[in-house]
């Protein structure tokens, strides 16, 4: 399903670290709902997704997401954009479930009363109610993840970004997490080694040394990504 | 360990943080006012109805004495073979009664309350350039953190040991400090990720205030 307007548009975009160079003027357009990155590791995958919502700014080129480029207004783009990190406990700031679910809407400035009522909607949606005033040390695996997902979709963000949000976790909590992901509401862009979680994407975008190595359907860009690392 | 709060409705859970850290710094310093063993035992007893009304699991209350408990034994002995055992009995009532007083008020008071309260109390010193907000999130975040430096800490020490290395300060602290940087820079993408802006935000979050 393509949508007809790109809403997230990479164009010309590189990258480095010192003098490695992670991304090679790279030019996507992204509308669709469901879209994963995938690529060997150091691929440049998910310095990609980093710069989705301005938490990179690049070297060269220009992110813009619903036409506000990073490089203008980063904090629009990052109200636009939602991300969640591969590791949830680099992620959670607050010690307790409901404080950290509350820290991002408190940025926004919003009411007391309406921070409120979205915690309470986002922790019965994502079965964490009962964990609200629990200790955020003391979570399961799951249940962290779960917290940093609930975390970012409670300030209804227009798109979100995942990297790699199963990779620490097992199986039983990835496929709830993966769940999640697939009653996300909004566009969801994805980087993740698991080529199974992308068999009903719209798009499967391959990296390789920086740059675009396939993108297109799950079945043919999966394919190309497989012959490539045999 | 950290992040103690017991939730519970009871009339002491109920009560605001500010009051509750208040009448704390008053009975310890009036703890030292006052002396005799009948004295420290009555309010021994009358700690132990606070307990009851908090209706805190016992196992909790002991899971937090249990370190400084340790240190009780040594100081009775200490005045029993130097001073005097009364001496001894009543320092380590003394002792007793502010501990539990202090894990009471820990156990039945959420962190974001008390990090609201210290920043109210800060509010003044903004002339001088303190940013309260700044400061109960910097204390919220060495609480959140803690809990996770001791597990990477013994998560080295344990690669450590299981590659034949008994125990060394060096190769402790160094992949600690390369971990904890790493972290520190993840967490800043983090909070940036989430929109923190210290200069118009605070950044706890109560529902009730």
């Amino acid at each position: 399903m393509r949508i007809a307007h790109a809403m997230i548009e990479v164009s010309n975009v590189s990258h480095r670290y010192g003098a490695h160079e992670v991304l090679k003027a790279v030019n996507l357009r992204i509308g669709e709902r469901r879209v994963g990155i995938i690529g060997a590791n150091g691929s440049g995958k998910s310095t990609f997704a980093r710069l989705l919502n301005g938490l990179l700014i690049p070297d060269e080129g220009s992110v813009t997401v619903d036409g506000i480029d990073t490089r203008e207004d980063v904090k629009a783009v990052r109200r636009r954009v939602g991300f969640v990190f591969q590791n949830p406990d680099n992620q959670i700031v607050f010690p307790i479930v409901e404080e950290d679910v509350a820290f991002g809407l408190r940025n926004l400035k919003l009411p007391k009363d309406e921070v409120a009522r979205r915690v309470d909607a986002v922790l019965e949606r994502y079965r964490l109610e009962r964990l609200r005033d629990h200790a955020t040390h003391l979570l399961s695996g799951g249940e962290k993840q779960m917290l940093a997902i609930s975390a970012v979709l409670v300030m209804e963000p227009r798109y979100v970004v995942l990297d790699e949000p199963m990779t620490l976790l097992d199986l039983r909590n990835k496929k709830l997490v993966l769940e999640i992901i697939r009653g996300i509401e909004q566009p969801v862009v994805l980087v993740t080694h698991d080529l199974d979680h992308l068999r009903d994407f719209d798009r499967i975008v391959v990296f390789d040394e920086g740059g675009v190595m396939a993108d297109g359907p799950p079945e043919t860009a999966i394919r190309e990504y497989v012959r490539a690392m045999a | 360990m950290l992040s103690l709060y017991v939730p519970g409705d009871s009339i002491v859970h109920r009560l605001p943080a500010g009051p509750k850290l208040l009448a704390l710094f008053a009975a310890s310093t009036a703890l030292f006012a006052v002396s005799g063993i009948p004295i420290h035992a009555a309010e021994l007893l009358a700690v132990a109805g606070l307990f009851r009304a908090a209706r805190l699991p016992w196992r909790d209350t002991l899971h937090q004495l249990r370190p400084a408990l340790i240190f009780l034994v040594p100081i009775f002995l200490f005045h029993a073979f130097v001073t005097d055992w009364r001496l001894g009995i009543e320092t380590v009532l003394r002792i007793l009664v502010l501990l539990l007083l202090a894990v009471l008020v820990t156990l039945t008071t959420k962190l974001s309350d008390m990090i609201d309260v210290l920043e109210r109390a800060l509010r003044p010193l903004r002339h001088v350039g303190v940013n309260p907000s700044k400061a109960g999130m910097m204390l919220s975040m060495v609480i959140r953190f803690i809990p996770l430096m001791t597990r990477e800490a013994r998560e080295i020490l344990e690669a450590q040991r299981a590659r034949g290395l008994d125990r060394s300060a060096l190769a402790l602290l160094v992949p600690l400090l390369i971990k904890t940087l790493k972290m520190a820079g993840d967490l800043s993408d983090a909070i940036e990720a989430r929109g923190y802006d210290p200069e118009t935000v605070a950044p706890v979050w109560r529902r009730w205030g």
